[in-house]
């Protein structure tokens, strides 16, 4: 059986890929998400903004209260070699290069266009085989339209296009009016990958402490829809490979969208559930699967229920909705 | 050629840079002004710097000095070239070995940054107090002048010692120049290779102990021999002068930089000199050299580097056969002395020359002191001595740079004599602390001092507060070398960093005519500054016709994305008006400076900064200065007009920055003040303070609980006190039922608020409406500053809640106990003093407090003022310090006392018939555990103290003097874990023996505090502090548990941030409990490297995480068979690292080194585990498995 699938012009093993996640935080944990098989791994994203704001954090918090009283000008030890800047990160991207055979893919979330940039090519020395941009961005500002939001997101691209020659993956998220122009916009901008879609930090509330609280949920299998809805209607129309990401608790979610028309099928909250060898699970599911269904390869499953393939492509439209609504009544009510 | 490296670093820095090269071992404590050389030595060998011979020396942090010293005896006794850095205190705790290791003939050198002695008062600045108390010892001393001096003679001193066998004392002066930052040329490694002989070192080596060639040394001695066993080290002492001066011959050829055992500058026909040593020997000179050249006066200085052996031979050679008069000055005071050591080594010297070599003439000698604790002296000074010796009959024993209007012993100085240099540009910059200024102004002298063609020299100095400090830099520049050891004089430039500064006075009287100002005029703009002036300093600006210059510094810092550090914004003024460098020149030398610190941290916060710089200089505006001044307003007043007179007369002196004028006769001469001062020093540091809102409060007392400055008070009233309260005035029914009538206020003295917000974060209300307020939340003081003020009069005339009517065991009722320490100097936020304002609060009429020394000694009782107060019946708390490493004992000698006493009133009064039986009953067997006990018992002994009054037998009044003993005194023992942990450790375990009813308050900060963050045995494994650069490897020590184990001890562990009650509950059980009691608070602290703001929550998660568990281990319990052990806090629920690392003590590793980080924390949570474990077994057993109750 032929799992292979190729993604951002590289040839994988099969299409499950680690996302980008807490786990590949340690080159040992990369190397067990390759020795329980993932055909790739997304490093979690180095945070620009992260690494700025621990610096100042670090800066102000090391040198507050100094110069200030004469017993004790200062309060910790001079530290001529300590460093808040992405050494450790792309230390950890070398060394996990270096150590695994698969592809270590870098994911960069920045907030300054200096921070795309210097932080891509960095990794393309660090000897990443890919770059995903995480771009994480709230428009809270009411004067920002989509347009400017969409515009943000097509520079950003060509920066670090211009800038690496490593293969550029965009992690999109949904809320674009248009995403399929979005997307178009981005394959004609040179992205070699489009992820579909990204999970935002999103609120909660504590009522107890009347706080704001930013949490992350693990995804629910229900979370495969809307991504699946757009890979199937974006199959085949764009020069970009395609991602598939939320929602993989199963072999049955890779299938879906793989039918769908993606390239790769990514997951973490499986593997943050049930462990990193749960990823062998996922590829011997998929295995299995297309065994019992006599699929010999990836490649024949792949957008096979793309809009383009169903035998109504108006169903992922306007029509899906009624679709479900008639479907809401059950088979067996009045 | 040998290529020389120029830099400039301060003294501590010089001297340790050639200390840490020469030697294999450093043992160390840390203790101003020293500690710096030990945390350099510390940190350059875990960064893998090698000594000369290619190897990292080891350094390693004792206990305290004495343990520094004996290490080092152990480690020199066994061959190993070791030193240790010290000062003060921790020089008088070396003295035992000092005797071993002379008596013994070591070669060693410790390195002393010299410093006052703790007498009257404790003093942390310079003078020569402590190397003169140890020169009996047999070291050897040998005294720098000068940052470079201390370079050189570090490995003049150590080449010396390895020759002769004798051990130095190399010192320089503490502060002026173990802090002055001057630029040097350092040695070279080959240079120091050639002074140091290897073959001394190996000679060294063989005389060491070695079971391969054995022998025993410090055995015991008799009468029969000891006195020539004695004696026999004298050939040695005798041949150290020659020894170190042909050290100091080849050092000159080495280096080119010559010295010898005395100096001798000025004319050589010199008929007055002066002999000196130290920093001051450089002002000397450069008076000489003033008075010499311009007056054609005959002057000469001698300046002393080899004190001891004070070598004749070469005094002789080097004072000017013409000299009719000789002043020694000395920086050191031997009370009852007939003069002080040098003046009498310098007369026995000359009356010995004049006996046994027929010295022509004897010149008139006079001895005076100058400079303790780093009292200036100036040229002025220098000259007021010149002057005394040219009169017929020249005061001896005189002092110079204070006024004795007691015994007369001063000379008058006139201080406009100024010898300034207008070649020199001379800077003087007003800051504060928390603004940056000081850390420019070194950045300042960096950049200049680069600079090939410029030398720059540096001072800064500080006052003695944590919070809102004040910092004065001294800064001078030229194209000669600087050494002028003294403040600047007349400044050319002076920048005022905080524009309330003006109001103090005293900014511009150093300001030479037309000097160029620098004022940040926030909150105004330039243009409209001149009239927010006071009349007396626009009259001195105009008069000097200074040239003033302004900024807006806060607004430019805010609108640039700064914050509010608007260091490099002024630093930027300063070289753009100042005219040090080129102007264009400067601004780039500026931004590279930016581009070398930030370049790490992105191009966006180089370009920040580089924008920061170009609008800087777009918004510098020159002020037009009338011709008349034009101001209403007045300076304010220091203290206000019903202050004390002491207050009046004395503390506002030092308030305001003029403590040097008071005259002798004003100072108490035992070290004793008045309580109760700080609220007359209104700070006013924070422009952000609490506002209380009653319609939200439940009036739960949490944020008084936990205001570390005790500015928030309540109260509660009948409604009908609130006729004249003023309109603004804030008030609530209280929160009860059943008292329709009654009011209650929370009042925030605002103006002693230092802005830290822990009564915010301790609020647990919010509004139903909207979720960001709570019931006090931080607002601008500027619009309600009036309004409280007038509330704060109002809030002062409602009576004092009874103490009897409080529940004393709820956080909402102590809320009602006035705090009797109050507005203290502590860091905005500590972590401290909420546990000390709460002692106050429940026991403050009755309480004795033993401080350590360490932070709490200073913010509570440092002057000028004090935050120890008084309630409304003229009680509170009666403190003391008495040193670092005594205080468990000292504090047990108040029980001793009491307890004494208390035997002794008892006797009498049974032995006075004369007195009511059933009063003298009443009073013997009084219970005072409750307020209304101790009220009451009060009440009987003013009872009976009426009638001692009239008793005529001598008894009663023996029995008048010590009855007060018969009220329970609650003596407490407070000090960090520096203290408890280490230095004072053997004490704390001697009295927690001791059964004697005396309580132990340790504030745990896990690190010494006070000297700036260094590691002791309380610093959790894992954490970087100084002396633990790497993070340090070994766990805490459980004090706890070893206290428990003695079974009669009273042991809590508490957090207020975590559990306020349970805090409370310990200090009401500890205080009640008998025997003796010891409670570990732990205590957030600014060297945590975290928000203060968020100190209370990481309590709450250093328990939750069971970093701290909270327990209680109560003795008393056992008289019913119940387990004494409670363990207060829950199961632990979070990890470590989530607790952890959001400080920067542990961050920073994580950074640093991240495997070794991660070990740490994987070790530190395991500790964590079984410590619970075990924890969780005691609390769980029965009460049998402790000690039994002893009898």
């Amino acid at each position: 059986m032929d799992l292979r699938t190729t993604y951002m012009g590289m040839e994988l093993k099969h299409p499950i890929v680690a996302s980008a996640s807490p786990l590949s935080g340690t080159v040992a944990n990369i190397k067990r998400l390759e020795d329980a098989g993932a055909s790739a791994v997304i490093m979690f994203s180095l945070f620009e903004e992260q690494l700025q704001q621990e610096s100042a954090a670090l800066e102000y918090l090391m040198t507050a209260g100094t110069e200030s009283f004469a017993e004790s000008l200062n309060y910790f030890p001079r530290m001529s070699d300590y460093t808040v800047g992405p050494d450790s990160y792309l230390n950890l991207l070398r060394n996990a290069s270096e150590t695994v055979d698969i592809p270590v893919i870098g994911s960069l979330n920045g907030i300054t266009n200096t921070g795309w940039i210097d932080y891509a090519r960095s990794m393309q020395q660090a000897g990443a085989r890919g770059i995903e941009l995480n771009i994480y961005y709230i428009p809270a500002d009411l004067n920002i339209s989509g347009r400017e939001v969409e515009d943000r997101y097509i520079e950003i691209l060509k920066s670090v296009k211009a800038a690496v020659s490593l293969p550029v993956a965009v992690k999109l998220n949904p809320f674009f009016s248009a995403i399929g122009s979005m997307a178009k916009a981005l394959d004609d901008a040179g992205a070699d990958a489009l992820v579909f879609f990204n999970r935002f930090y999103q609120p909660d509330f504590d009522l107890n402490k009347m706080e704001v609280m930013p949490n992350l949920q693990l995804s629910t299998t229900e979370e495969i829809r809307l991504p699946l809805l757009w890979l199937a209607i974006l199959y085949g129309r764009l020069q970009a490979s395609l991602g598939a990401t939320r929602g993989v608790h199963s072999p049955v979610e890779v299938v879906k969208y793989l039918m769908a028309g993606a390239d790769v099928v990514m997951t973490t909250s499986a593997l943050l559930k049930n462990g990193i060898d749960y990823l062998s699970n996922l590829r011997d599911g998929l295995s299995t699967w297309m065994d019992m269904h006599n699929y010999v390869s990836v490649a024949q499953m792949k957008g096979s229920m793309s809009q383009h393939n169903v035998t109504d492509p108006t169903a992922f439209e306007r029509a899906n909705y009624i679709k479900i609504l008639e479907s809401y009544k059950g088979d067996y009510t009045a | 050629m040998i290529e020389r490296k120029v830099t400039t670093i301060d003294g501590n820095e010089a001297a340790a840079y050639v200390a840490y090269r020469i030697n294999e071992i450093c043992t160390i404590y840390p203790i101003t002004p020293s500690s710096t050389m030990a945390e350099l030595a510390d940190q350059w060998a875990s960064e893998g710097i090698k000594n000369i011979w290619g190897s990292i020396p080891l350094v390693v942090e004792m206990q305290h000095e004495g343990g520094a010293a004996g290490a080092a005896h152990g480690a020199l006794q066994t061959g190993a070239l070791t030193t240790t850095f010290t000062a003060s205190q921790g020089l008088l705790l070396m003295i035992p070995n000092m005797y071993k290791i002379a008596g013994e003939l070591t070669s060693a050198v410790f390195h002393v940054a010299a410093r006052a002695l703790a007498t009257q008062g404790l003093s942390i600045f310079g003078d020569h107090q402590d190397v003169m108390s140890v020169r009996s010892t047999g070291f050897c001393m040998l005294a720098s002048a000068s940052v470079q001096e201390a370079h050189d003679m570090a490995l003049i001193a150590q080449a010396a010692t390895l020759e002769a066998r004798v051990p130095f004392i190399h010192f320089f002066d503490g502060f002026r120049t173990s802090h002055e930052i001057n630029k040097i040329t350092l040695l070279t490694e080959d240079e120091m290779r050639k002074i140091i002989r290897d073959d001394l070192v190996l000679d060294h080596r063989y005389r060491a102990l070695s079971p391969e060639r054995p022998f025993i040394r410090g055995t015991a001695q008799n009468p029969d021999t000891y006195f020539q066993a004695r004696e026999t080290v004298n050939p040695f002492y005798a041949k150290v002068p020659e020894i170190v001066q042909s050290v100091m011959d080849k050092f000159a050829e080495v280096t080119g930089r010559r010295y010898n055992l005395f100096d001798y500058f000025g004319d050589p026909d010199a008929e007055r000199v002066i002999i000196i040593m130290g920093s001051g020997a450089d002002t000397a000179r450069e008076t000489v050299n003033y008075l010499n050249n311009n007056y054609s006066e005959k002057l000469g200085v001698l300046q002393v580097r080899l004190y001891q052996p004070l070598s004749a031979l070469h005094f002789l050679a080097n004072l000017p056969n013409s000299v009719k008069s000789i002043a020694v000055l000395e920086r050191t005071k031997e009370p009852g002395a007939t003069g002080e050591p040098m003046y009498l080594e310098i007369v026995n010297t000359l009356v010995e020359a004049q006996q046994t070599t027929g010295l022509r003439m004897l010149p008139h000698v006079i001895g005076g002191r100058y400079g303790l604790s780093s009292k200036e002296f100036t040229p002025a000074m220098c000259k007021a001595v010149f002057d005394e010796l040219s009169k017929d009959k020249p005061k001896n024993h005189f002092t110079v740079g204070i006024i004795d209007d007691v015994m007369h012993t001063s000379l008058n100085v006139d201080t406009s004599f100024v010898i300034e240099s207008d070649e020199v540009v001379r800077a003087m910059f007003f800051g504060l602390g928390a603004d940056g200024t000081v850390g420019a102004n070194k950045n300042s002298i960096k950049i200049i001092g680069e600079d090939p063609e410029f030398y720059a020299q540096g001072y800064f100095v500080y006052d003695s507060k944590k919070s809102g400090s004040q910092t004065v830099s001294h800064l001078r520049f030229g194209h000669n070398p600087i050494q002028s050891p003294y403040l600047v004089q007349s400044a050319n430039f002076i920048g005022i960093h905080q524009f309330n500064f003006l109001d103090r006075g005293d900014v511009l009287s150093r300001a030479a005519p037309r000097a160029v100002v620098l004022l940040n005029t926030s909150p105004h703009e330039p243009e409209e500054v001149w009239d927010k002036i006071a009349l007396p300093i626009q009259e001195e600006i105009i008069a000097k016709k200074l040239e003033l210059y302004g900024i807006n510094a806060e607004k430019v810092s805010r609108d640039n994305g700064m914050g509010s550090r608007i260091n490099t914004i002024m630093q930027t003024c300063f070289f753009a008006i100042s005219k040090v460098l080129p102007r264009e020149s400067a601004i780039d030398k500026i931004k590279h400076s930016i581009e070398k610190t930030y370049s790490r941290k992105g191009d966006e916060v180089v370009r920040k900064n580089f924008i920061a710089v170009d609008n800087t200089l777009v918004n510098l505006h020159r002020i037009p200065v009338p011709e008349q001044a034009t101001s209403k307003r007045a300076l304010p007043a220091i203290v206000p007009a019903n202050a004390p007179a002491f207050v009046q007369k004395v503390t506002a002196m030092m308030i305001a920055g003029r403590g040097d004028e008071l005259p002798v006769s004003a100072l108490p001469v035992d070290g004793t003040y008045p309580s109760a001062t700080t609220k007359w020093e209104k700070r006013n540091i924070s422009n952000f303070i609490p506002i209380w809102e009653p319609d939200i409060c439940i009036q739960c007392g949490n944020c008084s609980m936990v205001c570390p400055h005790g500015v928030i008070r309540s109260k509660f009233y009948h409604q009908s006190s609130l006729e004249k309260a003023p309109s603004a005035f804030k008030t609530a029914p209280i929160d009860a039922r059943g008292f329709p009538d009654i009011r209650y206020t929370l009042q925030v003295y605002l103006e002693d608020c230092t802005g830290c917000s822990l009564c915010v974060e301790a609020c647990p209300v919010k509004s139903k409406e909207k979720a960001s307020r709570k019931a006090i939340n931080m607002a601008l003081k500027a619009p309600v500053l009036e309004d409280e003020q007038a509330n704060i009069s109002f809030f002062e005339t409602l009576p004092e809640v009874d103490r009897g009517r409080v529940d004393f065991s709820t956080v909402r009722g102590v809320q009602f106990l006035p705090p009797l320490f109050e507005f203290s100097g502590a860091c905005s936020g500590c972590g401290e003093t909420p546990y000390v304002k709460l002692l106050s609060q429940l026991f403050g009429d009755r309480l004795l407090v033993a401080n350590a020394t360490g932070c709490s000694s200073i913010y509570g009782g440092n002057q000028p003022t004090t935050p120890w107060s008084v309630n409304s019946e003229g009680r509170g708390p009666a403190w003391s310090n008495s040193l670092f490493e005594d205080n468990a004992e000292f504090g047990l000698g108040f029980r001793l006392t009491s307890d004494k006493h208390l035997t002794y009133a008892r006797e009498l009064l049974k032995e006075l018939s004369s007195i009511d039986k059933e009063l003298v009953e009443s009073l013997l067997e009084a219970e005072q555990v409750t307020e209304i006990d101790i009220r009451r018992q009060r009440d009987r002994v003013t009872e009976v103290k009426k009638k001692l009054e009239n008793i005529t037998d001598p008894r009663a009044a023996q029995l008048l003097a010590i009855i007060d003993h018969l009220v329970r005194r609650s003596i407490w023992i407070v000090g960090g874990d520096g203290w408890a942990y280490d230095i004072g450790s053997s004490g704390v375990d001697h009295v927690l023996a001791s059964g004697r009813d005396v309580n132990i308050l340790v504030m745990d900060t896990e690190v010494y505090s006070n000297t700036g963050g260094q590691m002791s045995k309380a610093t959790p494994l894992g954490a970087v502090a100084k002396f633990a650069a790497a993070g340090k490897s070994v766990g805490k020590k459980d004090l706890a548990l070893q206290a428990i184990s003695y079974g009669n001890v009273y042991v809590a562990r508490v957090a207020l941030g975590a559990n306020p009650q349970q805090t409370l509950l310990a200090f009401r059980e500890a205080e009640a409990y008998p025997g003796t009691s010891l409670i570990l608070a732990y205590s957030h602290c600014i060297a945590h490297g975290i928000n203060m703001q968020r100190g209370l929550d990481q309590q709450r998660l250093a328990v939750e995480s069971g970093h701290w568990p909270l327990v209680r281990y109560n003795p008393a319990v056992r008289e019913s068979c119940e387990n004494p052990f409670v363990l207060d806090s829950a199961r632990p629920k979070i990890p470590l690292k989530k607790y952890a690392y959001n400080e920067v003590r542990y961050r920073v590793l994580a950074h640093t080194n991240p495997k070794e980080a991660e070990h740490l924390m994987e070790l530190g949570q395991q500790a964590i585990n079984q410590r619970w474990s075990i924890y969780e077994e005691m609390a769980t057993s029965s009460g049998a498995v402790f000690q039994p109750k002893f009898k």
